[in-house]
């Protein structure tokens, strides 16, 4: 900022709007987000209230409770939290994201803290050396969130399924399709998921973005201009999602522990 | 309606220099442009600043307002509350000439750099073809009017001034993304791109974006998409493979590295 040649201003910079609260937001956010995800991982218990599975440990692969596991147990011998096992893939997909990487990299690494704001970083070298090259690898954790929104998926319509007696609070509640406030708010975080999965930059790139010519593949085109459409509300989907995945994972958890009871519509 | 403007400008020239207050006369509908030319007009003649259209197409007056890099001629003054000290800056990334006039020559250094568009030979009616589907995927890179504000705020060179040999610059990962999707240019520069332009300091933290007074979407649209051919080219073994076994489809054909 001060080097030769360039205007002689001291100041770090000269805005004086808040340009810090965007930055603190996210610090503060994404901050309560990792130590609660850390907390919930580690648990390794009451993630199932049948038939609710929090999305930390779904799909439950481990040394899971009798429920949990819709996939089998081929991790049976992990002696350490199931979450551990698969939370590696949507946290790589979140951690090498575009949009959260704008987010971190300005809010942990005040690189820079925002527009104009001088960084405090003597040296810079960017995304060109390990590990920060990783970013890269994007598209491959794009591919694992894929499958990981399909299971959540999955568990949306086991969701439905009737709860077992204990759970029930009325007569009849424990048979046929059943519905509760677990199911909603897991339908809201499939829903979220999926739109911040559909909407990432490295889906843009392969469903067409890296072609070179358009008029050739028309349905590729077609499907670019759609992510095209999500991809400008990125960053939305990407909060909304985060909040709505440790919602669903609270509720199952408060259900689990006994706390509260299932909001029962049918 | 007018007031009476609490204006500070930086003058000065590469040896030193300094923040002045000129309190300006100003009117409704006016902007930071307009009193700035006041400022020269009725107070300091000598004054430098550089402008041309006042109509936010020739890039011209770029400077730095209340520590944001704006175009002075689009920067209205009924943003600002009426009793607000406005202080104009020249851009802080490159060297200064003499108060708010900048030397942008960088940005001309990297242009040069940046291998030029090359077709390949004309059809048999001597014309070239392109769908306008085609067409239209470039038209947003082409509202660049080269206000070099996006360069101004990239931090890595305006926080790290020996960057500046291997950093191109948002501008330029435009121009880079434009002609990698032109479906007529026969020209690879991924390599390019990735190397000798620095695509890979690029954080994304889109400051080019915000800033942009044509609202295009660098980052999203052009430095992102960029990166990810850059992944296609260098850092993706299942493209990798299925270019050498032939299963993915013939779209870079044609193209020659450089």
């Amino acid at each position: 900022m001060t080097s030769p040649g360039r205007a002689h201003i001291e100041a770090r910079t000269l805005r004086e709007d808040r340009w810090w609260l965007q930055p603190l937001t996210t610090f503060v956010v994404f901050s309560a987000f990792v130590v609660y995800a850390t907390v919930r991982a580690f648990m390794g218990r009451d993630y199932y209230a049948s038939p609710y599975l929090s999305p930390f440990y779904s799909p439950c692969l481990g040394d899971c409770v009798e429920g949990a596991s819709d996939f089998g147990q081929p991790f049976g011998w992990w002696p350490l939290s199931a979450a551990l096992i698969i939370l590696i893939f949507p946290l790589g997909f979140r951690m090498t994201c575009y949009y959260y990487r704008k987010s971190y990299y300005r809010a942990f690494w005040l690189s820079p803290p925002a527009c104009g704001v001088a960084e405090p970083h003597s040296a810079y070298s960017g995304e060109t050396r390990f590990p920060l090259v990783l970013q890269n690898v994007h598209r491959y954790f794009w591919y694992a969130a894929v499958l990981v929104g399909l299971v959540l998926t999955y568990d949306v319509l086991l969701a439905f399924r009737p709860m077992p007696a204990e759970y029930a609070v009325g007569d009849g509640e424990t048979s046929g399709v059943h519905m509760g406030l677990g199911t909603l708010l897991m339908i809201a975080n499939v829903v979220f998921i999926w739109l911040y999965t559909l909407s990432c930059h490295s889906c843009r790139h392969v469903v067409g973005g890296r072609l070179r010519h358009f008029s050739k593949h028309p349905v590729r085109y077609r499907l670019w201009t759609w992510v095209s459409r999500l991809n400008t509300s990125h960053g939305r989907w990407a909060w909304y999602s985060l909040f709505s995945v440790a919602l669903v994972d609270l509720y199952v958890f408060l259900l689990a522990t006994g706390t509260i009871q299932d909001v029962r519509f049918f | 309606m007018s007031y009476t403007l609490k204006l500070r400008i930086w003058r000065g020239d590469k040896d030193g220099g300094a923040v002045e207050d000129f309190p300006v006369e100003v009117s409704e509908g006016e902007v930071v442009l307009d009193a700035i030319h006041r400022v020269q007009a009725t107070q300091a003649g000598d004054l430098a600043v550089r402008w041309n259209c006042k109509a936010g197409k020739c890039g011209s007056c770029s400077a730095e307002v209340n520590g944001r890099p704006r175009l002075m001629c689009m920067c209205r003054l009924s943003d600002f509350e009426e009793d607000e000290t406005i202080t104009v800056t020249p851009m802080r990334t490159f060297p200064v000439i003499r108060d708010l006039v900048t030397d942008v020559s960088f940005n001309y250094e990297k242009a040069k750099e940046l291998p030029s568009f090359a077709p390949p030979p004309r059809d048999a009616d001597g014309k070239r073809r392109m769908a306008q589907v085609d067409v239209e995927r470039g038209q947003e890179f082409r509202k660049c009017i080269e206000c070099f504000l996006c360069q101004n705020v990239c931090h890595v060179v305006r926080d790290h001034e020996d960057n500046k040999e291997a950093f191109a610059g948002p501008r330029f990962f435009l121009r880079y993304a434009e002609l990698d999707m032109h479906p007529l240019d026969t020209h690879d520069r991924r390599e390019l791109a990735q190397g000798a332009a620095g695509l890979g300091m690029c954080n994304i933290t889109k400051c080019c974006t915000e800033v942009c007074p044509e609202g295009i979407h660098i980052t999203d649209n052009a430095i992102i998409p960029m990166k990810e051919r850059v992944v296609d080219k260098k850092f993706d073994p299942l493209v990798w493979l299925g270019n050498k076994i032939g299963i993915r489809n013939k779209d870079n054909d044609g193209r020659t590295e450089v």
